[in-house]
């Protein structure tokens, strides 16, 4: 297809990015073009903001919290006691907003959702999975949630409860796994490995230790 | 700043229309559940969505509701719970 310039159009910011389809996109791109043009924020800063949110590893923040956890008794109580102070304490960012970590135990296994958009603690976890966004997750968490679990290959035995999370407002939070059977003496790296991005949202366990 | 409820509290969320933004969802108005977790003061976020202040800040409280009370066709187990962020004036004691 020829390249053609007789026409006059907008080149996307990142070619990768569909154009806006709908007015409401289409109105964010304005207001976002507005606010450059008045100084608000430079198109510098934003490309920062935006590489910075994006840059965040999920092994080396979440898996870390859960491997400590794991490890270190006084960590977890710390991490019970309050979220945020117990990350920064091993030199991770916990972000802006309030975290709480949700232990699942052998009586309790916690998912999370944001029912009402895609609240999400990026600064741990990165940015969140498209199904997580998708309305089909969000609607359906809820309300079958053993459906949804084990449509992931997580099947949750009947004697434990189900505990959904809706991050509906204030408060982000990372789901503590179970320690996966078989690491006993682990080192911290190596319990890490076996923590993944699904297991700190709840829609699976850690990996297996024969996985590592 | 006082807490109106405290853990382990029966209480019901808001059943009512509010043409503003904000974060009680439909599914949870009118349904009623325990207060598990008090948490950090907020804003409300149907004044902070318009830029007025939002004050005073009100408790968060995360609220258990059980899940066949949430879903009356329910296919889980009846142990299966939820939990979500309610800002106290959404909040009636039972």
């Amino acid at each position: 297809m020829t390249h053609d310039h007789t026409t006059p159009h907008r080149h996307p910011n990142q070619p990768d990015h569909p154009e806006p389809s709908s007015s409401y996109e289409l109105l964010g791109v304005a207001l976002n073009e507005l606010l450059i043009e008045k100084g608000i924020y430079s198109a510098d800063e934003l490309r920062t903001q935006i590489e910075e949110i994006e840059s965040v590893n999920v092994d080396s923040h979440g898996a870390q919290i859960v491997a400590k956890a794991w490890l270190d008794e006084d960590f977890l109580t710390a991490l019970r006691a309050d979220a945020a102070d117990a990350i920064r304490s091993l030199g991770i960012d916990p972000g802006y907003t309030e975290i709480m970590a949700l232990e699942n135990t052998p009586e309790v296994h916690n998912v999370v959702v944001c029912t009402l958009c895609s609240c999400y603690p990026r600064w741990l976890l990165g940015r969140p999975p498209a199904w997580y966004k998708s309305k089909a997750y969000r609607a359906r968490v809820v309300r079958e949630p053993r459906a949804v679990l084990a449509e992931f290959g997580n099947d949750i035995a009947t004697d434990v409860q189900v505990r959904v999370h809706d991050s509906n407002a204030e408060l982000r939070y990372v789901v503590i796994p179970l320690r996966p059977k078989g690491t006993e003496g682990w080192t911290q790296a190596q319990l890490a490995r076996l923590v993944t991005r699904d297991s700190m949202i709840g829609v699976t366990q850690a990996k297996a230790a024969t996985a590592s | 700043m006082s807490a109106r409820f405290e853990v382990g509290q029966s209480v019901r969320i808001g059943d009512r229309t509010e043409p503003r933004h904000h974060r009680v969802p439909a599914y949870v108005k009118g349904r009623e559940g325990i207060v598990v977790c008090l948490c950090h003061p907020q804003g409300l976020p149907e004044e902070l969505a318009y830029r007025e202040l939002g004050e005073p800040k009100q408790t968060i409280y995360r609220v258990r509701v059980s899940q066949p009370h949430l879903w009356s066709s329910y296919q889980g187990e009846a142990h299966d719970n939820l939990e979500i962020e309610i800002h106290e004036s959404w909040l009636d004691p039972l």
